[in-house]
């Protein structure tokens, strides 16, 4: 008997917004250490239903390593993960691909399968789901390629797409079987600001045409205030900070203003 | 002693560690092709890539080795007027013992290193994670498809080696050594019994097996970037190839306790 994810303890310092509806994911105390290093510390996070909450942390903070325990392609070494009221922790792979049908992931590369075309990648999921009229699957491509501004793009291959391309397609491959939430792994990363804005806005755009929560792991601030509802600051592997974006930019706490002016610890001292 | 034993320690235990994840990995793929639907294209495509491309390598492997062994059979028989023997020799040996062993290092070196390039490239750029996070098992999709292609094709690339070493031989005996080709043939076929056949055949069906778990193990436990999958196809092949020459030898006492050799 699979229990409800117990609420959340108020060990989040400071906790700024306090959740009331019921959460898509629950987080509670998960610890991970890669060789020697402790990338996680005991993280206590929840991601309410509906929501984009945004994840923000310093590169090699451990922000890629939580998004891939959430979805279960890592294991941790110690606390919980519950999706939809079910811990995933310690389920066989098998049982995680139910989860993994409720819950899409971006890789930060878009991770698409080199060998196949655009239209292959995005009909992927289908096909693996028992979807064999090639004509509802051209349909259904074309739809979401559209929702991404790439019509026209099915026949190209991977290698020749560039990077802000490559993310939009594994994005569609990700959400074509509409799944509850999507994860996104530095959706913006290496794009330059005017891609950058388009993924910001196809994010929200998913958000409000299909209702999905979701959950953005970035060190880009422009890309966290545009989409999130919440942000969350990952510190040394712990949640430092949990609130909105308005909150975060008032927060007089010296860490978190370093963070928001990309101020390094040597350059605070010298001013 | 005890330094001895520390030095030693660690290997072992690596050793040991890597036949577990082999025996899981065969274990996983074995109760998958029973209990999960089997994704008929993809079966098909690595016949092609393990049956079908690997035509010329095998031909000329058994071609090859027929022509020359005959040959140096002759050189010696002759002396002591067995000429005609040289076909019964020749297509024994091609069939316990030859026509797997050498088809089996040629496929673990066109075939194994491929799979073992394949996934390990798929792993290090996150495709596999891809498929996992698409709720998609990577041994249902990647392994179980080359495992039961290699099954098939295995066997059938050594009874084709069999056959063009025997012609090859033949054809080098009768033609270039002057043997004379009715009692090349009478020996051949009096001294080559279906149990030979069936025993080259069985040692194909297990060395293609030892050839896809190895080489699949290696892919999907790359690391470490373009030096990774490098070096995981490198391990793939010498470890494949190894394995098969190893495992022949216990093959061949096993093999002839049911099926004697030379037992009329």
């Amino acid at each position: 008997m699979i229990e409800a994810p117990p609420s959340l303890e108020p060990s989040i310092k400071p906790r700024l917004v306090a959740s009331k509806s019921s959460p898509m994911i629950a987080v509670r105390a998960l610890a991970k250490r890669i060789g020697q290093q402790e990338i996680l510390r005991g993280v206590d996070l929840e991601v309410i239903t509906g929501e984009t909450l945004a994840i923000i942390g310093r590169s090699g903070g451990g922000k890629s390593v939580l998004l891939k325990h959430i979805v279960g392609l890592m294991q941790p070494d110690a606390g919980e993960i519950w999706i939809q009221g079910q811990n995933i922790i310690g389920m066989s792979e098998r049982q995680l691909g139910e989860i993994r049908k409720k819950v899409g992931i971006l890789f930060q590369g878009g991770a698409l399968f080199d060998s196949m075309t655009v239209e292959e990648n995005i009909a992927f999921p289908l096909r693996e789901a028992g979807e064999r009229d090639p004509e509802v699957l051209r349909s259904k491509v074309a739809e979401i390629l559209e929702v991404m501004e790439m019509e026209g793009q099915e026949d190209k291959m991977p290698e020749s797409l560039s990077g802000g391309m490559k993310k939009r397609v594994g994005l569609a491959r990700s959400i074509i079987r509409r799944p509850s939430c999507v994860l996104y792994d530095e959706p913006t990363s290496g794009l330059d600001p005017v891609v950058a804005d388009s993924i910001n806005r196809l994010i929200r755009r998913l958000q409000q045409r299909f209702g999905m929560t979701s959950v953005v792991v970035t060190h880009d601030m422009k890309n966290a205030f545009d989409v999130a509802d919440r942000i969350a600051y990952l510190h040394e592997g712990r949640i430092y900070f949990n609130g909105t974006a308005n909150q975060l930019q008032q927060s007089t706490d010296p860490l978190i203003q370093d963070f928001l002016l990309g101020r390094s610890e040597q350059g605070a001292a010298i001013s | 002693m005890v330094q001895v034993f520390n030095a030693l320690g660690a290997p072992l235990l690596s050793f040991f560690q890597y036949l577990g994840e082999l025996v899981l990995l065969t274990t996983d793929t074995f109760r998958s092709i029973f209990t999960h639907k089997l994704r008929w294209k993809l079966f098909l495509n690595q016949i092609v890539e393990v049956g079908l491309l690997s035509q010329l390598v095998v031909v000329i492997t058994g071609g090859f080795t027929g022509a020359v062994f005959s040959a140096q059979t002759f050189f010696q028989f002759n002396k002591l007027g067995m000429g005609s023997a040289v076909g019964a020799v020749v297509s024994v040996a091609l069939c316990r013992e030859l026509a797997p062993v050498l088809t089996a290092l040629m496929v673990a070196g066109r075939v194994g290193a491929a799979m073992s390039a394949e996934i390990g490239t798929m792993k290090v750029t996150e495709q596999i994670d891809a498929l996992r996070a698409l709720a998609v098992y990577p041994v249902d999709y990647l392994v179980v498809p080359r495992a039961l292609a290699m099954m098939v094709s295995m066997p059938l690339l050594v009874a084709e080696c069999i056959a063009v070493g025997i012609a090859a031989g033949y054809f080098v005996a009768i033609f270039m050594l002057d043997i004379n080709g009715t009692y090349y043939m009478a020996n051949m076929v009096r001294w080559t019994r279906s149990r030979d056949i069936i025993m080259g055949l069985s040692k194909a069906f297990c060395f293609g097996i030892l050839i896809v778990f190895i080489s699949c193990h290696k892919g999907l436990t790359t690391r470490e970037g373009a030096v990774g999958v490098g070096r995981a196809t490198t391990e793939a092949v010498v470890n494949a190839s190894l394995a098969v020459l190893v495992c022949n030898f216990f093959l061949t006492m096993s093999f002839n306790i049911i099926y004697p050799a030379g037992y009329q």
